[in-house]
C-alpha cells in the first residue's frame, strides 16, 4: 500500500478500533493515541517526496463517466494534511483530560466521529478533483454535527441546526451549482496548475463563478454566512479547538485557495477579485469587532477566527506571489496559535468553570501555565514576534504593497489594532486584576496533566514556526509556478 | 424449449401463476412461500433479460408466435430493462421482509390475500413494463390497479379504508382516460402495437383526434403517476397502507407510470409533436416546479413519518418530470436515473418506518401510527432503524455519496445545458426543504427525550436486513454507478435518437 492510501484508510480503521474497543476506556484512548501517531507518522512521510517534487496519486473509481474520486498530494494539501493530522495527537492527549475531567457522556462516539472527522479532512486535503473535495467536504460537515451537538441538549440542538443549515445550505445552493458548472464549461474538474476554465471567459460569469464557490465554501466563513462558527461553540472544547480552529474551518480557507489557484488560476482572475477583497476586509474588520464585544470566551475566540480566515481568503485574492505564500503559511500559523487557545479556554473551564471574560480576574495566579500559552497564542493572532503569525502576516503585507494595494495595508494594519484590543484586556484581567472574593473561595490549580501537557506542545509549537518556517515555507512556494 | 428465449413471457407468467395457487392453496405460511419463489424468479428473469439486452439491443417476443402488428408484442429495451430490475427487485426484498410485519399488521385469516394481491400487482406491474401493446398496457395496468386497491384497504386504521376507495376513483379516472386515449389512437392508426404505432402516427400527427388522445393519455398516466396536482389519492395511501404494501408502491407503481409516460412520449408521439408543436414540456416544468415545492413544503408540517414521506415522494415525483421536460440525454438520464435511485431510497425509507412502527406497537397489539410524539428519543431505543432512515433520508437531500446526489448531478447538468439557469437554483432551492423534513425527524429521534426510559430494542433481523440491504444500495449507486447511470444514459440515448 502506498503512504497515500495508508493515511487515508488508517483514521478509518482507527475509527473502526475505537467502535470495538469502546467499553474499556483505556484501550480505546490507547487506539485513538496510536491511529494518531501512526497517521502523522505516515503523512510525515510523504513530506520529502512531496518537496522534492513528485506528486502521490491514487484513483479510487469512477463515480460518473470521466469523473472519478481520485487524491493527488500537491503542496497545500501536505501542509494542511501535515498540520491538521499532526495536531490530532496533541488534541487527543488534550481530548482525554477534557472528556474525563468533565465527565461527558457517549465518548465512544465522539472518538468514532473524531476520527472519521479527520479522515474527511485528510481526504479534502488531498483531493485530486472538485467532485472528491465536495464529497468529503459534505462528509465533513455531516460527520461533525454530532460532535457539535454532543451535550444534546436545546442549546446544543439549535446549535447545529445552525450549523448544518448554513454549512449544508451554502454548499448545496452555491458549491454544487458552481462545481457542475465548471465541469460543464471545463470537460474537467481536477485541480490543475494554471487553472482549468477555458481561456477568454467574460469577467461578468467569472465573478459570478467565483461568488457562488466563495460563498459556497461556507467553512471558510465568509460573511455573512459566518454565523455557523459561533454557533458551533456549544461543542465541547477538544472539538472546538481542532475541528473549528483547525480541521474544519481549515477545509474551508484551503478549499478557496485550492480554487483560486488550480480552478480559476491567478492570471484569469486578474481584476475580477475587488469585491472579494472588499468583502473579506470587511469580515475582518467586522468579526474583531463583534470579538471585542463578546464576553464569553469562546465566542470571542471564535469571532476572532472568522476574522483570522479572512486573513486567507484575502490574501489569496490579492493574487499576488507573495500573499499565495502568506496564505498558505497562515493555514498553518493560525492552527497552532488558535488551538493553542481554546486548549486554554478548555483548561480554563475544566479546572475553574469559568466561560466568561469578565469572570478571569486574576487566574493567571492560580493557571500560570496555561495564562502563558494563552499570550503566546495571543501574540500569534496579533502577529507580533517572536510568534509565528507574524510571518504568515509579514508575507500578506509584503504582497499586499507589491501589489500597491493600500487599502488592504490598512485593514491589516487596523485589525492587528483590533486583535490586540480584544486579547490583551484578557492577559491584563488574568495577570493584574485581583481575584474576586466568590473566586478566592474556590480553590483550583491547573487543569489536568494531559491538558497542561497539549496546551505547552502547541505554544512550543506557535514559537517554534516562528523560528523554524523552513518547511512550511519551502511548501507554500512550491505552490507558485517556478519562474 | 429454450428456456432464454422465453424469458419475457417468464417474466410476466410467473409471479401471475404464484397469485392464484396462493387462493387456492389458502395458507399464510404457503402463500408466502408461492408469491416469494415468483417474485424472486422475476428477479432472476430480470437480470437475464437485463444481460440479454445487453447483447442483442431489443428484444421483440411474439406471445404465442402471432406476429405483431397482430399479436402481441412483448418489447424490451434498455429502459424496460431497468424498470424490470427495480420493480422485480424491490418484490424480491420487500415480500421477505413483509412476513414479520403483517403477522401483526393483517389478520391471520387474510394472509393469503395478501399475498395473492401482492402476486397480482408484481404481475401487472412487470406486464405494463415488458408489454408492446396499448390495449395489454390497459389490461395489466387495471390487474395492478385492482390488486393495489384489496392491498392498501388492507391497512389497519379504518380510515385505509377511504383511502383505498378514493384512489380507486382516481384510479378508475385514470385508466379510463388512458383507454379513452388508445381508443383514438387504435383509429388514427389502425394499430395496437406500439412500434407500428408510433410508424403510422408519423402522417397523422397533427390531427385532432391524435391530439386528444395525447391529452387523454397523459392525464390519464399521470394520475397513475401522482404528478401534481393529480396526487391527491397518494399520501392518504401511503400513510394508512401495510407498511410492506406503501414500501412496495413508493419504489415501484409511480415508478412505471412514469415508465409508460416515457414511453409514450418519446417512442409513441415523438419528440417533434411534443416538444416542438405543443407546449408540454412548458406545462410540466411547472407542474414539476410546484410540485417540488409544494409537496415537499407540505411534506416539512406533516405530523404522520409517513405520510411525511409520501409527500416528499410527490415532491421527488417532480424531480423525475423536470427531468423529462428537457428533451435532451441529460435530462432524461437525471429522469430515469432517480426513477431507480428515489424507488430505493424511499423503499428502505418505508421498510425502516414498518420496522419502526412494530418497535412500538405494545406487545401482541397492533402497530401505531408513526407520530412525531411517539418517535422521541427512539434513535436510542432503535439505534439502527433510525440511523437507516437518516443515510436514506440524505439520498432524498441530494448529499454526495449518495444515489440521489447523482440524479442531482445529472438534473443541474440538463438545465445547465438548456441554458436555464434560474431552474439551477430552483432545483437546489426545493432540496433545502429536503434536508428540513428529514432534519425534523432528526431532531425528534435524536434530541426529544424519551417519553419512557427504555433500553435498547431493536427491530429483529428479519426486517433489518431487507432495508439495510436497500440503504446500502442508495450508497453503493452513490458511488459505483456504472450500473444506474450506463443503464440511463444508454435508454435515454436511445429514446431521445429515435424521436429526434
Amino acid at each position: 500500500m502506498t503512504a497515500l492510501s495508508l493515511a487515508l484508510a488508517i483514521p478509518l480503521l482507527g475509527a473502526i478500533g475505537i467502535a470495538l474497543a469502546g467499553r474499556r476506556p483505556n484501550l480505546r484512548e490507547g487506539v485513538t493515541l496510536a491511529t494518531a501517531g501512526l497517521l502523522f507518522a505516515t503523512v510525515l512521510r510523504l513530506l520529502d517526496p512531496v518537496l522534492a517534487g513528485e506528486r502521490p496519486q491514487l484513483t479510487l473509481f469512477e463515480i460518473l463517466p470521466g469523473l472519478s474520486i481520485a487524491f493527488r498530494i500537491e503542496p497545500l494539501g501536505m501542509l494542511f494534511g501535515l498540520v491538521a493530522s499532526g495536531l490530532w495527537i496533541v488534541n487527543s492527549v488534550y481530548s482525554i483530560g477534557y472528556m474525563r475531567g468533565n465527565d461527558e457522556q457517549h465518548q465512544t462516539r465522539f472518538y468514532v466521529c473524531f476520527a472519521l472527522s479527520l479522515a474527511a479532512a485528510l481526504a479534502i486535503a488531498f483531493a485530486a478533483n472538485l467532485l472528491t473535495l465536495f464529497l468529503f467536504y459534505e462528509a465533513l460537515t455531516l460527520l461533525t454535527y454530532p460532535l457539535v451537538t454532543h451535550a444534546g441538549s436545546d442549546k446544543a440542538r439549535a446549535g447545529g441546526r445552525t450549523y448544518l443549515a448554513i454549512l449544508m445550505g451554502t454548499s448545496i445552493l452555491f458549491l454544487l451549482p458552481a462545481v457542475i458548472y465548471v465541469w460543464h464549461v471545463a470537460g474537467t474538474t481536477d485541480f490543475t496548475a494554471g487553472g482549468i476554465l477555458p481561456a477568454g471567459m467574460d469577467s461578468g460569469t467569472l465573478t459570478l463563478l467565483l461568488a457562488l464557490f466563495m460563498f459556497g465554501i461556507g467553512k471558510a466563513a465568509l460573511m455573512p454566512f459566518h454565523r455557523w462558527l459561533p454557533a458551533a461553540m456549544v461543542a465541547p472544547t477538544p472539538v472546538s479547538a481542532l475541528l473549528h480552529a483547525v480541521a474544519v474551518v481549515k477545509a474551508g480557507v484551503f478549499s478557496v485557495v485550492k480554487v483560486i489557484v488550480y480552478v480559476f488560476g491567478l492570471d484569469q482572475l486578474a481584476g475580477a477579485t475587488d469585491w472579494l477583497v472588499a468583502i473579506s476586509g470587511f469580515t475582518i474588520v467586522a468579526a474583531s469587532v463583534v470579538a471585542l464585544n463578546a464576553d464569553n470566551l469562546k465566542r470571542r475566540l471564535a469571532y476572532s477566527t472568522v476574522s483570522q480566515l479572512s486573513y486567507v481568503i484575502l490574501a489569496a485574492a490579492i493574487l499576488a506571489p507573495l500573499s499565495i505564500i502568506g496564505a498558505a503559511l497562515h493555514i498553518a500559523a493560525h492552527a497552532f496559535g488558535k488551538i493553542t487557545l481554546f486548549f486554554a479556554a478548555g483548561a480554563i473551564y475544566t479546572a475553574a468553570h469559568k466561560t466568561e471574560v469578565s469572570q478571569l480576574d486574576g487566574i493567571g495566579r492560580r493557571m500560570p501555565w496555561t495564562m502563558v500559552a494563552f499570550g503566546i497564542g495571543a501574540l500569534s493572532m496579533i502577529g507580533l514576534p517572536p510568534a509565528a503569525g507574524f510571518i504568515s502576516k509579514w508575507y500578506l503585507i509584503s504582497g499586499a504593497m507589491s501589489q500597491e494595494a493600500w487599502a488592504v495595508v490598512v485593514v491589516m494594519l487596523l485589525s492587528t489594532l483590533l486583535s490586540a484590543a480584544y486579547f490583551l484586556p484578557v492577559l491584563w484581567r488574568a495577570f493584574f486584576r485581583p481575584l474576586s472574593a466568590e473566586a478566592q473561595q474556590h480553590c483550583h490549580g491547573e487543569a489536568p496533566l494531559p491538558m497542561l501537557l497539549a496546551l505547552t506542545c502547541t505554544a512550543a509549537g506557535t514559537l517554534a514556526l516562528f523560528f523554524f518556517p523552513d518547511a512550511p515555507l519551502a511548501l507554500a512556494r512550491q505552490l507558485l509556478p517556478t519562474p | 424449449m429454450n428456456l432464454v428465449e422465453h424469458l419475457p413471457a417468464l417474466q410476466v407468467v410467473l409471479p401471475l401463476l404464484s397469485a392464484p395457487l396462493a387462493v387456492l392453496l389458502r395458507h399464510g405460511g404457503i402463500a408466502f412461500a408461492v408469491v416469494t419463489a415468483g417474485a424472486w424468479a422475476a428477479f432472476a428473469t430480470a437480470i437475464g433479460l437485463w444481460l440479454q439486452v445487453g447483447e442483442v439491443g431489443v428484444i421483440s417476443y411474439h406471445i404465442g408466435s402471432w406476429a405483431p402488428p397482430w399479436g402481441i408484442e412483448y418489447r424490451v429495451d434498455r429502459l424496460a430493462s431497468f424498470v424490470l430490475l427495480l420493480v422485480a427487485g424491490t418484490a424480491a426484498i420487500v415480500l421477505p421482509w413483509s412476513r414479520a410485519s403483517i403477522e401483526r399488521e393483517i389478520p391471520r385469516e387474510l394472509h393469503y390475500l395478501y399475498y395473492a394481491m401482492f402476486g397480482l400487482c408484481l404481475a401487472g406491474l412487470l406486464g405494463i413494463t415488458i408489454t408492446g401493446d396499448a390495449f395489454n398496457i390497459f389490461v395489466f395496468l387495471e390487474i395492478s390497479s385492482l390488486a393495489t386497491y384489496v392491498l392498501i384497504a388492507l391497512g389497519r386504521d379504518r380510515r385505509a379504508l377511504t383511502a383505498a376507495y378514493r384512489y380507486l376513483i382516481m384510479g378508475t379516472i385514470g385508466a379510463t382516460f388512458y383507454v379513452i386515449g388508445v381508443g383514438f389512437l387504435y383509429l388514427m392508426t389502425g394499430t395496437l402495437n406500439l412500434v407500428d404505432m408510433a410508424e403510422r402516427l408519423r402522417d397523422v400527427e397533427s390531427s385532432r383526434p391524435v391530439l386528444v388522445a395525447l391529452a387523454f393519455i397523459t392525464v390519464g398516466v399521470s394520475l397513475k403517476l401522482a404528478l401534481f396536482p393529480l396526487h391527491q389519492w397518494l399520501p392518504n395511501a401511503y400513510t394508512y397502507a401495510p407498511s410492506a404494501v406503501t414500501a412496495f408502491l413508493a419504489a415501484t407503481a409511480t415508478k412505471v407510470s412514469v415508465y409508460v409516460l416515457i414511453r409514450f412520449w418519446f417512442s409513441v408521439f415523438g419528440e417533434t409533436l411534443i416538444f416542438e408543436r405543443l407546449p408540454l414540456p412548458e406545462i410540466l416544468l411547472l407542474l414539476s416546479l410546484a410540485a417540488m415545492f409544494a409537496a415537499s413544503f407540505i411534506a416539512i408540517f406533516q405530523d404522520n413519518l409517513k405520510r411525511l414521506f409520501a409527500y416528499s415522494s410527490v415532491g421527488q415525483i417532480g424531480y423525475i418530470t423536470l427531468g423529462m421536460s428537457f428533451d435532451s440525454v441529460s435530462g432524461l438520464t437525471a429522469a430515469i436515473v432517480h426513477l431507480f435511485n428515489h424507488g430505493i431510497a424511499k423503499a428502505a425509507i418505508f421498510l425502516l418506518i414498518g420496522g419502526l412502527v412494530l418497535g412500538l406497537a405494545k406487545p401482541g397489539g397492533a402497530p401505531p401510527a408513526p407520530t412525531f410524539d411517539r418517535l422521541a428519543g427512539l434513535a436510542r431505543r432503535m439505534p439502527l432503524t433510525c440511523f437507516g432512515i437518516v443515510i436514506a433520508g440524505l439520498s432524498l437531500i441530494g448529499v454526495p455519496g449518495t444515489a440521489g446526489f447523482i440524479s442531482k448531478w445529472y438534473l443541474i447538468l440538463a438545465a445547465m445545458e438548456a441554458g436555464q439557469f434560474w431552474l439551477v437554483g430552483a432545483i437546489l432551492l426545493s432540496s433545502l426543504l429536503a434536508i428540513a423534513y428529514v432534519w425534523r425527524f432528526v431532531e425528534v429521534a435524536y434530541f426529544r427525550p424519551a417519553p419512557e426510559a427504555a433500553g435498547r430494542q431493536e427491530a429483529s433481523l428479519g426486517l433489518l436486513l431487507p432495508a439495510w440491504l436497500l440503504v446500502i444500495a442508495t450508497l453503493w449507486f452513490g458511488l459505483d454507478t456504472s450500473f444506474s447511470v450506463g443503464s440511463a444514459a444508454e435508454a435515454a440515448r436511445f429514446l431521445v435518437k429515435v424521436g429526434g
